[in-house]
């Protein structure tokens, strides 16, 4: 009852066979060991399990690894290159946008699909755009300082005035 | 928020987290991320019913499913005398039920298979004959005569009470009543609530049947006790089980007790050989893990007609569901609840507690809160608050009239407590010169005019933290000390090992911290280790804002030690004696000659290859820290809400934390803290409940109905401080990872009574939701 996928995954074809049945989330942990993204709920409610589909975040919980096949899939194992850290990923480290770091992963993949798109976001379309993201520790004010801290290192002269 | 400090030495630093590069990598290492070679899978069947006889199990077509190994039930447990354990606070629980289940959600079986999804398949394969008996929800109905005894398995125990405990001085407060000009009451329900950490709880169990080894990989957030339990239960040498709690994805108070899932694992992996995984999934962590508060509390405040508190009288009820299991010290039935008399000068006081059994989960787990701190701070603070209004004075002028002043300190409180500092009107008036009190009260004023509702709420609260005193407190008889150990390698680094288990608090960067404090040798060179029983000291655990006031105390200790070694190295290098050296942060130096000076570098070196004739080589020490008294520290919160009268809806406009926790190791990490904490307490206040149904139900086992707020409703929070250093512990540090949700749920539901207390609205239970609001604002216009 096996299916064969192939998806690519930060930049890299992988093929497997699936039950069709497992789930996306998953098939990235226990398949590609790509353990950054997590579980934590049944409900498609917390997002820690968050991943870019084709650029866009989705909630891995809630897919089947089948539906990824011919897909292009962006974990936060992917979010360096060339063993320099996103601009993202140093945003939360220097603002502590994270405490216990088990939303961290998926936060930061959902904040670099928000910058791809809005390059200058205010604090409330950055809550908006993490609002699909529970985090139970740093109460959100970090996090969006981090994504702030990173607006501003890839987008070094932001449009002025917008605070809200 | 955090100025930089620029002071010789690493307190007061916010230098940036060790431990974040390997979790912004997706590297972190937390449970489910454990595999081991063929290892096995566990999945729990839980029980539909709260009360049900159980009289029979056939799980033969489960076990039958291919991939299956095993099927274990509480008979086979019995057999090995495992179906039973104790909890953290004296009493039992069952693994898997055997004659009854006691609340719905209660483990029955667990299915072990060779992966996850054959395990979860084959739970649905078990067969479970129950016989409905009628549920116990209601905690006082619990206590009525005749109610359905819950714990008919406990030799003696003929109905539902769990403990009647008493503080204060009961005379005393009664005379306060009879000399009062008013009696001003509070009948309130701290709700059910949970601490829902983003990983749930799981474990990899490993025993080896060659060397009967067991390696048990956990979410606890107290390794050590843990396993000194594990012990005790099943009957293993403690030194063949090492428990190793990895990285932990949140605890706050649920990673604390051992739960059936733990020991089912343990055990199958020690009948059948292999590796054990249990993964815990968010329905199992909501509806069967350490619930928190549950408290039905009524105080009463005897106060004078000009506003001075005479006394205060509390009765509690608390609802423990079907076994008290929260891990309180044993000598304390309650907790810390009596702290209740919090910030102020209270003559007399006396406070009832009890405890009863329902058809619920067992818990009452000091969420984020030091034993029960969080629901006698939220009820004194509404006393307060209801106090002003009936007496027609502002709530600031209250409660100055009434705080504890700062040249009380050392105050010892009608309840027993030795608060040990404190400056409650500097944190107050801080506040409220941040958050423009008097400009908000005119502008509240106006704004009536229009029909339009602003709020004002205060909470001055005063917590007791860092258990503790070994001679006051002790969980089932071991004293809550905490530990540390301390080796500096001969090139300079250093290793520090804690008896503590973090769960995101930053122990890896703050502790680092104290040592390099305290020895000079920098954060970046020293590596934290803690949560491995193996390799760590005995402590009790992260919890109850313990860590920083006894663990860290047990770093700057063993630090300590160590430069007192270091000194006499130092006399032996620089051929002098040691009352001619002086120190400065990070180097011994002759005095009057500054050039003349060994580094602690070099001295380290010199202690495995130059050290002095008669002295035992190395840099190596052990610190066991018993603190003399508990760590006070004090807030004073103000929110600002604005609400609709028409719909009830409300949402915060303004938070101001003012917070006073002695000496901040590392201020960004301190104010991450009370972000967290004032995030949680705005969650309960606005909407975290757990909820049953009459037949015991569990209403709200999910993240679709136990409801958690987003960043969307979350407000923007001002930070501030004061500073008043704790005078006994070593580098004036108290607590502070729990102060604000320990202390904002006040203010939040005292600012939504502010905006309609002029209607005559006294009080809203939590969480306020706008039907709450709505509701209350139409039953005074009933009565109006
Ligand atoms: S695991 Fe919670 S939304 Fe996917
Ligand atoms: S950092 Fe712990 S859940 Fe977000």
């Amino acid at each position: 009852m096996h299916r064969s996928i192939t998806v690519t995954v930060n930049g890299q074809s992988r093929t497997a066979e699936v039950e069709p049945r497992m789930l996306l989330v998953y098939f990235l942990r226990e398949v590609l060991d790509l353990r950054g993204v997590h579980v934590g709920c049944d409900t498609t409610s917390c997002g820690v399990c968050a991943v870019l589909l084709d650029g866009v975040p989705v909630k891995s919980c809630t897919m089947f690894a089948v539906q990824a096949d011919g897909r292009s899939l962006t974990t936060v194992e992917g979010l360096a290159s060339n063993g320099q850290k996103h601009a993202v990923q140093e945003g939360f480290k220097e603002e502590h946008g994270l405490q216990c770091g088990f939303c961290t992963p998926a936060m930061m993949l959902v904040a670099s699909a928000l910058l791809e798109e809005n390059a200058n976001p205010s604090e409330s379309e950055i809550r908006w755009a993490i609002s699909g993201n529970l985090c139970r520790c740093t109460g959100y004010q970090n996090i969006v300082k981090a994504v702030q801290h990173a607006a501003a290192t890839l987008n070094p002269q932001p449009a002025s005035g917008r605070t809200t | 928020m955090a100025v930089t400090d620029t002071s010789p030495g690493w307190l007061g630093k916010s230098i940036k987290r060790k431990e974040d590069d390997r979790f912004i990598a997706g590297r972190g290492n937390y449970i489910e991320d454990i595999n081991l070679p063929a290892m096995l899978h566990m999945a729990i069947l839980r029980s539909p019913y709260a009360h049900a006889r159980i009289n029979g199990i056939d799980a033969s077509a489960a076990s039958a499913l291919p991939g299956v190994v095993a099927v274990v039930t509480g008979e086979l447990l019995a057999q090995h005398k495992l179906a039973w354990m104790p909890t953290l606070s004296g009493d039992t629980q069952a693994v898997l039920a055997t004659d009854k289940v006691r609340f719905q959600g209660q483990e029955v079986a667990c299915v072990i298979a060779e992966d996850r999804y054959v395990a979860h398949d084959a739970l649905e394969l078990i067969e479970v004959d129950y016989e409905p008996l009628p549920a116990v929800v209601d905690p006082f109905a619990a206590l009525d005569d005749g109610a359905p005894l819950i714990r008919d398995d406990k030799d003696g125990q003929t109905d539902n009470r769990i403990y009647h405990w008493e503080a204060g001085d009961a005379e005393a407060t009664e005379r306060a009543f009879a000399e009062a000009d008013r009696v001003v009451t509070v009948n309130t329900h701290y709700p059910r609530s949970h601490p829902a950490p983003l990983e749930c709880c799981g474990c990899v169990a490993d025993v080896n049947p060659a060397s009967s080894r067991a390696t048990i990989y956990m979410t606890s957030q107290a390794p050590h006790a843990i396993r000194t339990v594990f012990a005790l239960v099943a009957g293993l040498p403690e030194q063949n089980i090492q428990v190793i709690s990895p990285d932990i994805g949140g605890g706050f108070g649920n990673k604390v007790p051992v739960y059936p899932g733990y020991v089912v694992a343990t055990a199958a992996s020690l009948l059948i050989g292999r590796p054990v995984k249990w993964i815990e999934d968010r329905t199992g962590n909501l509806i069967s893990t350490g619930f928190a508060r549950d408290f039905h509390m009524k105080g009463e405040l005897a106060l004078t007609n000009d506003g001075r508190m005479l006394g205060l009288r509390v009765k509690m009820l608390s609802d423990q569901g079907y076994a008290y299991a929260d891990a309180q010290p044993s000598k304390l039935k309650a907790g810390l609840f009596h702290i209740v008399t919090g910030s102020y000068d209270m003559p007399a006081a006396h406070v009832i507690t009890d405890g009863a059994y329902t058809n619920k989960a067992p818990g009452g787990v000091a969420y984020r809160c030091s034993f029960r701190v969080t629901e006698a701070s939220f009820l004194i603070e509404r006393l307060v608050q209801s106090a002003a209004y009936d007496l027609g004075i502002d709530p600031v002028e209250l409660r100055r009239k009434n705080f504890i002043r700062s040249d009380q300190f050392p105050y010892t409180s009608a309840t027993g407590f030795v608060y040990d500092s404190g400056d409650y009107e500097g944190a107050l008036d801080l506040a409220l010169e941040k958050a423009r009190y008097s400009e908000l009260r005119a502008e509240q004023a106006e704004l009536r005019k229009e029909g339009k509702l602003i709020g004002i709420g205060i909470a001055s609260m005063t917590e007791a933290l860092g258990a503790g005193p070994s001679r006051d407190y002790d969980i089932l008889g071991i004293k809550m000390f905490d530990s540390a150990e301390l080796r500096v390698h001969p090139t300079g680094k250093a290793i520090l090992k804690l008896g503590v288990r973090h769960q995101g608090q930053g122990h890896e960067t703050t502790f680092a911290q104290i040592v390099a404090h305290e020895l000079g040798i920098p954060p970046d060179d020293i590596l934290v280790h803690e949560g491995d029983t193996d390799n760590t000291p005995y402590g009790l655990g992260t919890y109850a804002s313990r860590s920083t006031p006894v663990a860290g105390a047990a770093a700057a200790m063993v630090a300590r030690k160590l430069r007192d070694k270091s000194k006499k190295i130092a006399a032996h290098l620089l051929e002098v004696a040691e009352e001619d050296l002086e120190w400065e942060i990070g180097k011994f130096s002759v005095k009057g000659a500054p050039d003349r000076s060994k580094t602690i570098q070099e001295i380290a070196f010199a202690a495995y290859t130059d050290h002095p004739p008669g002295m035992e080589a190395g840099l190596e020490g052990a610190h066991y820290y018993d603190p003399p008294n508990l760590t006070f520290p004090f807030a004073t919160y103000i929110v600002v809400v604005e609400v609709d009268a028409e719909t009830g809806e409300w949402k915060p406009r303004q938070v101001v934390a003012v917070d006073d926790c002695g000496v901040r190791i590392n201020p960004m990490i301190v104010e991450g803290q009370i972000m967290g904490g004032l995030t949680e307490g705005f969650a309960m206040s606005a909407m975290q409940q757990i909820t049953f149904d009459e037949d015991g139900n569990c209403i709200g086992a999910n993240f679709m109905d136990y409801l958690l707020p987003t960043a969307w409703e979350t407000p923007h929070f001002d930070l501030y401080e004061t500073c008043t250093p704790s005078p006994h512990h070593p580098i004036g540090c108290k607590g502070v990872g729990e102060s604000a949700t320990v202390g904002s749920p006040a203010a939040f539901v005292n600012a939504v009574v502010d905006a309609v207390a002029h209607l005559g609205v006294r009080d809203v239970d939590m969480p306020v939701t706008s039907g709450a609001v709505w509701e209350a604002i139409q039953a005074v216009k009933g009565t109006g």
